[in-house]
């Protein structure tokens, strides 16, 4: 059951699969597990970066297709959700109208750009998307009576989905703790409370978000273990042999993109779903597109699961490496220098030393490193 | 001539200055081997990538069961029916045995495109690749990698993938090239029970006489990209423009 959802292919190693379980489970459960609205508005963002940086391992893991407009179909996901949420008002409808409507012109953009550039090379592709991906981002601070330009949009989605609904109180999980552990109060023996908060529309938001992304990764696993994927894989290795013996390169070059650009724009939509608010600097940026790129090559190329892993390890670097070393940079404040290096300011530049490490010890990604393969 | 399966007519190619292949025009019929010799460098492999569609024409044409190919990409000849072969080892190293098969197979049953299925769900796929993989008795080696196999096993592979096309016409390139005095043999009595079939046209380029007349029922001889001696084996080897522009070469070779 379990290897039939994950389309037969297995993590491939005892640490791997233990890792990606804890994910999983700490995805799966982390409105109960972790407390307060950043932790859970991390989760959510690991959630929708996972399908995306996976949409983009389809193209240069899978095919060794080099895009650098992901960002825009993300971008169509996002935009199509704002703007049908604002023109038909907040209801599941224009949600739903939105993503589909997102996703579809993401994959029109996409074929139109692949019949244009892959027919001639593929590094032409490569700098096609370049340029329309600047041009879209001009594009969108202009018309700024549709999209709002730099400020974005921002709309309402239904209440279901928004704190100002309760749903009920989560379970509290007491475990009894041994004496020795932690002593007793006078009212009894000592309790470890877990959970106990409300459960409002933004947990029903988040489980929207985190479902969403589980079934959009399962299908991706299950595209790339397809006869297409295999394809996919074969020209990658070898196009010129793939196309000897019966693939047209250049049809399979422009399916693997729009369905690239589809994956990317729904993660596109639960981004915007999740947020509330979409924003050039949010889902359109040039930052943006660099992050996906390390989270591809942090994690590793070519397996899915190494999106999983990578946009995990960034997202938590991102979010949390400047309070690590805030926290840090206190705790040494007497030692010379040390406290300087570790000054918050300077988390892009530790960013920078993780990356370069990780490339370095691990060429072929933490989940090629936790497979036995190297570069 | 109606009853060819495959025909060139006026081929040519030029690269730059260099006319490597030149104005042939020839035809070959089901049922017949021909082997195609020629020196290193007379345009054997180019006339290959013509006629397979790795390199367009400067001039004329190529016909598949009467129908011009010659603007069609390999991709659409290879479904059509003609399987090439190549002569430089040409594999998907990173992926199994097996794999490199089965995908020759998937693409001769046009489910390329099919998303969401197992890749390997598909029964008669699979007995159609294990047939394959018997023929060059390569079935043990399923499992592993192309990159890890000896040359000689890779050699095999590339013809068990020729046969797992099922073509029309088969295209060798110097099959037994590199190979150890254990596995040549395998791949020649392959090509000689091919040659049984008559629905088969087969081309093979050759370098080794002995060879070729065992499996031979034709010779074509090219030279500097022409096309300079046509017939039965005994009679090419005997031309004299044969003994100038191949013999001397194929002695110093054997
Ligand atoms: N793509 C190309 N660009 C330029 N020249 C080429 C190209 N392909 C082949 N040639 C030239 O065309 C000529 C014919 O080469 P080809 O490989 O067809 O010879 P061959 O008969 O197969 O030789 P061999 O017996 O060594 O395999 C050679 O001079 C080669 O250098
Ligand atoms: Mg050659």
């Amino acid at each position: 059951m379990m290897v039939k959802l994950l389309s037969g292919d297995k993590p491939g190693s005892v640490l791997l699969s233990l890792i990606l379980l804890g994910i999983f489970l700490s995805l799966a459960f982390a409105p109960f597990l972790f407390e307060g609205t950043r932790a859970l508005d991390t989760a959510a963002r690991i959630c929708v970066f996972i399908v995306l940086v996976a949409s983009y391992d389809l193209l240069l893991g899978y095919t060794g297709v080099v895009s650098f407009a992901h960002t825009i179909f993300f971008g169509f996901g996002a935009y199509g959700v704002a703007l049908a949420s604002i023109h038909m008002g907040r209801s599941f409808e224009a949600l739903a109208m939105g993503a589909g409507a997102g996703a579809l012109g993401a994959a029109l953009l996409a074929a139109v750009i692949g019949l244009f550039s892959l027919r001639v090379r593929a590094i032409f592709f490569a700098m096609i998307t370049l340029a329309v991906a600047s041009a879209v981002a001009v594009l969108v601070s202009q018309l700024s009576v549709l999209t709002g330009g730099e400020d974005g949009l921002t709309y309402r989605i239904p209440r279901e989905l928004t704190a100002a609904v309760t749903y009920g109180q989560a379970p509290e999980w007491r475990i009894a703790l041994p004496e020795a552990v932690a002593p007793g109060t006078e009212e009894g023996p000592a309790m470890l409370t877990l959970g106990g908060d409300r459960i409002s529309g933004k947990i029903a938001n988040y489980y929207l978000v985190f479902a969403g992304s589980l079934i959009l990764v399962l299908l991706m696993l299950r595209i790339v273990n397809s006869p297409f994927g295999r394809v996919l894989q074969a020209i990658r290795e070898n196009d010129f042999r793939a196309e000897a013996i019966g693939y047209r390169v250049v049809s399979y070059r422009i399916g693997v993109t729009v369905l690239s650009a589809v994956f990317a724009a729904l993660a596109g939509s639960l981004f915007a779903i999740w947020l509330r608010y979409v924003g050039p600097d949010t889902v359109l940026s040039f930052e943006i597109m660099i992050d996906i790129l390390l989270m591809v090559v942090i994690g590793g190329m070519g397996t899915i699961y190494g999106a999983v892993i990578g946009a995990v390890v960034l997202m938590l670097a991102q979010n949390y490496l400047k309070d690590l070393m805030a926290g840090a940079a206190t705790g040494l404040a007497d030692v010379p220098y040390a406290a300087d290096l570790l000054n918050p300011d300077r988390w892009l530049l530790w960013l920078g030393v993780l990356f370069v490490l990780s490339v370095y010890f691990f060429p072929t990604g933490v989940v090629g490193r936790l497979r036995g393969k190297r570069g | 001539m109606a009853d060819m399966v495959l025909e060139t007519r006026d081929l040519t190619v030029q690269f730059g200055g260099h006319v490597a292949v030149d104005g042939i025009s020839t035809g070959f019929r089901a049922g017949e081997l021909t082997a195609i010799v020629g020196p290193n460098g007379a345009g054997k492999t180019t006339y290959f990538n013509l006629i397979s569609g790795q390199i367009a024409a400067t001039r004329g044409r190529v016909l598949l069961e009467g129908r011009n190919i010659s603007r069609k990409p390999a991709s659409t000849r290879t479904r059509m029916g003609l399987g090439r072969g190549f002569q430089l080892t040409n594999l998907f190293p990173d992926l199994t045995v097996y794999e490199n098969v089965r995908l020759v197979v998937q693409a001769h049953q046009r489910k390329g495109g099919r998303l969401l299925r197992l890749a390997d769900s598909d029964d008669h796929m699979r007995d159609m690749t294990h047939q394959a993989l018997d023929q060059v008795q390569m079935r043990v080696q399923a499992d592993k990698p192309v990159s890890e196999l000896p040359h000689g096993d890779q050699r095999k592979l590339e013809v068990a993938m020729l046969i797992a096309m099922d073509p029309k016409v088969y295209m060798f390139d110097e099959p037994t090239a590199g190979m150890s005095p254990d596995d040549a043999p395998v791949v020649l009595d392959l090509i000689g029970r091919l040659s049984q079939d008559r629905s088969k046209c087969i081309l093979l380029v050759e370098h080794k006489m002995d060879v070729i007349s065992a499996l031979a029922d034709r010779i074509i001889v090219l030279h500097n990209g022409a096309l300079v001696a046509d017939g039965a084996p005994r009679d090419v080897m005997a031309s004299a423009i044969v003994q100038e522009a191949y013999m001397g070469r194929a002695q110093a070779n054997v």
